[in-house]
């Protein structure tokens, strides 16, 4: 087998070559792979778009139906005010008799509004105190309030018109009773109106990055050990940090190539939402789409090298499997946080790895402009981190335990 | 050539090597003899570097593995205790794939992989993928890659496990040849009658520490054994472990 001169031993392999070795091979072997490759090109950049336009499309059309329907508002103790009753009515709100345990049928949500009227209403009424109404609601739900608001606008109308009759009548001027009148003027423009719907989005998109990534991130990591490979390739000249270098760029690419397909399905998807019907406009121009792309694709490492270090704390393919179904909710934080009280662009959130991107893609999203400073610094921390992430992994790879699992 | 000296390695309170020595001659067959939980594996990792030993020292070809385990490596094939190939390349792919970690250029590549695909009669697979290869045909594809960088020294953890008759026939002389061709081989092996068969130099390793060293006449000499088994039996304490 061996032709003629002794044994040389090879030279020192080209350490700058190394990671492209394994680079390749891991890329070549997992595409593959159907489950790779369909968890890189199809459920990842589509489940977040597809989950998004769905959501979106529910709220929006319910919004709509709630605000244009006939009111039917259960009165219980409808005969002690007929007046106020016949005015409702005039309004436009059905006046049906409430059920028999008025306070239950709010609390089992078969009713989003009851208003209660009690006996002394006509009493006080005409001794000119102050009557008091009761409006069961369960402010807990959304939908609830939209026929609560419209309910209380009424009354509260019909409370300002009873008064001024009152003040005219005893001869006072009814601006005395006026001092101050707020007016409201809504600044939100349609745009932004939309972005406050998007501020999941980012989530959305980070989110392809994770299962772009997660098969691969498992495979070349616990799933090396599961099928004993990991040894022989530990026992080459290869450094740690080359293999591990290899390794996560491979994953970074699946997991890149998931994030741009879901960026584009995004951009696709949108377009059909009804938002027209509402009002606002919702369309990324395509700079738009190329600046969240370029805000967006750090993550990509970013996702490849967290979900490396911790499927390499894994023994099997399905126990890295179930720690990255949690890891995989760490992102979501940033996104529920916007949604719930939206952030403006500050220092620390756009030094924050994915926070600046929740806050530079809604942002964007909003059509307002972002600062070349601010993408660079968000690209700038969220590979700093990465990077951070991935030599834990080489430090994880060089120690002895890494042959025997944990 | 392979010098082990004084190795020492516990695991927790769990001494696994404690005190082994031995040399591998070039153009010899060595045998680690020993029953499970010896302390072969232990000994075969420190040996390529994949474990550091508390005490003692390695010598591959004079290199010491424990302070240039990359180099160390470079001369040495190894043939480890788990021997996974990747399922969704082509038993070539495998071989190249460590060819190239090794640093081989493409033309060396082609001429070693064509040369270990010959040698160990892999045609017929060398283009199917390794899914569903049967045990002989892995083995067979994890030689040719741990040989692929043309090692002087070959160390083989258990080659023949769960081999059938055919194939550890095959196995055996495919060692010999590599003996012949003035290599350094060094395999383990809790199996007396390939110990016997195939070693020009034995190393009986028992809890940890090696117990006799030598020619299998020597060693049937020095207990006073004219079978080897009861050799084996004698040196190692009871029989438990070690099959016949």
């Amino acid at each position: 087998m061996r032709e003629g001169s002794g044994f040389e031993p090879p030279p020192a392999p080209r350490v700058r070559r190394g990671w492209r070795v394994v680079f390749c091979k891991e890329i070549v072997e997992n595409a593959r792979d159907r489950r790779a490759l369909s968890s890189a090109l199809l459920y990842g950049p589509l489940l977040g778009p597809v989950l998004f336009a769905a959501m979106m499309a529910f709220i929006l059309g319910q919004q709509r139906e709630d605000a244009e329907k006939q009111l039917e508002l259960p009165v219980a103790g409808a005969e002690h005010a007929p007046n106020l009753v016949r005015f409702l009515e005039t309004q436009g709100i059905v006046v049906v008799t409430a059920p028999a345990d008025p306070e239950a049928a709010v609390c089992d949500q078969q009713q989003d509004v009851i208003l209660v009227i009690p006996p002394d209403f006509g009493e006080r009424w005409s001794r000119g105190e102050p009557a008091v109404v009761e409006l069961l609601q369960d402010q807990s739900r959304r939908r609830a309030r939209i026929p609560v608001d419209r309910v209380t606008a009424q009354l509260e109308r019909y409370a300002a018109q009873i008064g001024l009759l009152r003040l005219q009548l005893r001869g006072i001027a009814p601006q005395l009773a006026s001092p101050l009148i707020v007016a409201d003027r809504d600044l939100s423009t349609p745009q932004s109106r939309a972005g406050l719907m998007m501020a999941m989005l980012p989530y959305f998109l980070v989110l392809s990055a994770f299962v772009g990534g997660m098969y691969l991130a498992i495979d070349t990591t616990a799933g090396e050990r599961e099928r004993q490979s990991l040894e022989p390739l530990l026992i080459t000249p290869q450094p740690r940090a080359q293999i591990m270098a290899g390794k996560l760029l491979a994953t970074a690419v699946y997991a890149a190539a998931s994030l741009l397909i879901g960026v584009l399905a995004f951009a696709i998807a949108i377009r059909f939402v009804p938002t027209a019907q509402l009002g606002f406009e919702l369309s990324l121009s395509p700079a738009a789409v190329a600046l969240i792309c370029a805000v967006i694709l750090p993550v990509a490492l970013l996702a490849s090298s967290a979900q490396t270090v911790v499927a390499s704390f894994s023994k099997s393919f399905r126990e890295a499997q179930t720690y990255l179904q949690f890891l995989i909710l760490v992102p979501a934080v940033p996104s529920i946080i916007m949604a719930a009280s939206p952030m403006r662009a500050e220092p620390w959130t756009i030094a924050t790895p994915l926070f600046s991107q929740s806050v530079l893609i809604y942002t964007i999203a909003r059509g307002e402009p972002v600062t070349p400073g601010e993408v660079l610094l968000s690209v700038a921390t969220t590979l700093l981190l990465a990077v951070a992430l991935g030599w834990i992994a080489v430090r994880l790879y060089r120690r002895e335990q890494v042959v025997f699992g944990g | 050539m392979i010098e082990v000296r004084d190795l020492h390695r516990r695991f927790g309170e769990v001494v696994a090597v404690d005190g082994v020595s031995f040399a591998a001659a070039d153009g010899r067959i060595t045998g680690l003899l020993g029953p499970n939980g010896a302390g072969k594996t232990t000994t075969l990792r420190m040996l390529y570097a994949l474990l550091k030993p508390d005490r003692g020292r390695v010598l591959v070809d004079g290199v010491d593995a424990v302070a240039e385990p990359e180099a160390a490596r470079r001369r040495l094939g190894v043939l480890p205790d788990s021997r996974g190939l990747y399922k969704r390349l082509t038993a070539r792919e495998n071989v190249e794939y460590f060819g190239r970690l090794n640093g081989l250029d493409e033309a060396q590549l082609r001429a070693r992989t064509d040369a270990l695909i010959q040698a160990l009669d892999m045609r017929a697979i060398e283009h199917r993928r390794a899914d569903g290869f049967s045990q002989g045909q892995r083995v067979k594809t994890a030689i040719a890659r741990a040989l692929v960088h043309d090692p002087r020294n070959v160390v083989l953890d258990e080659p023949t496990n769960g081999l059938d008759v055919m194939a550890t026939r095959a196995m055996r002389a495919f060692l010999r040849r590599l003996r012949d061709e003035g290599r350094c081989i060094l395999f383990s092996s809790h199996i007396m009658q390939e110990v016997a068969a195939l070693c020009d130099r034995v190393v009986v390793i028992a809890h940890g520490r090696v117990v006799a060293a030598g020619t299998p006449d020597e060693i049937r000499d020095r207990t006073g054994e004219a079978n080897l088994e009861e050799a084996f039996v004698k040196l190692i304490g009871s029989d438990e472990g070690l099959l016949a």
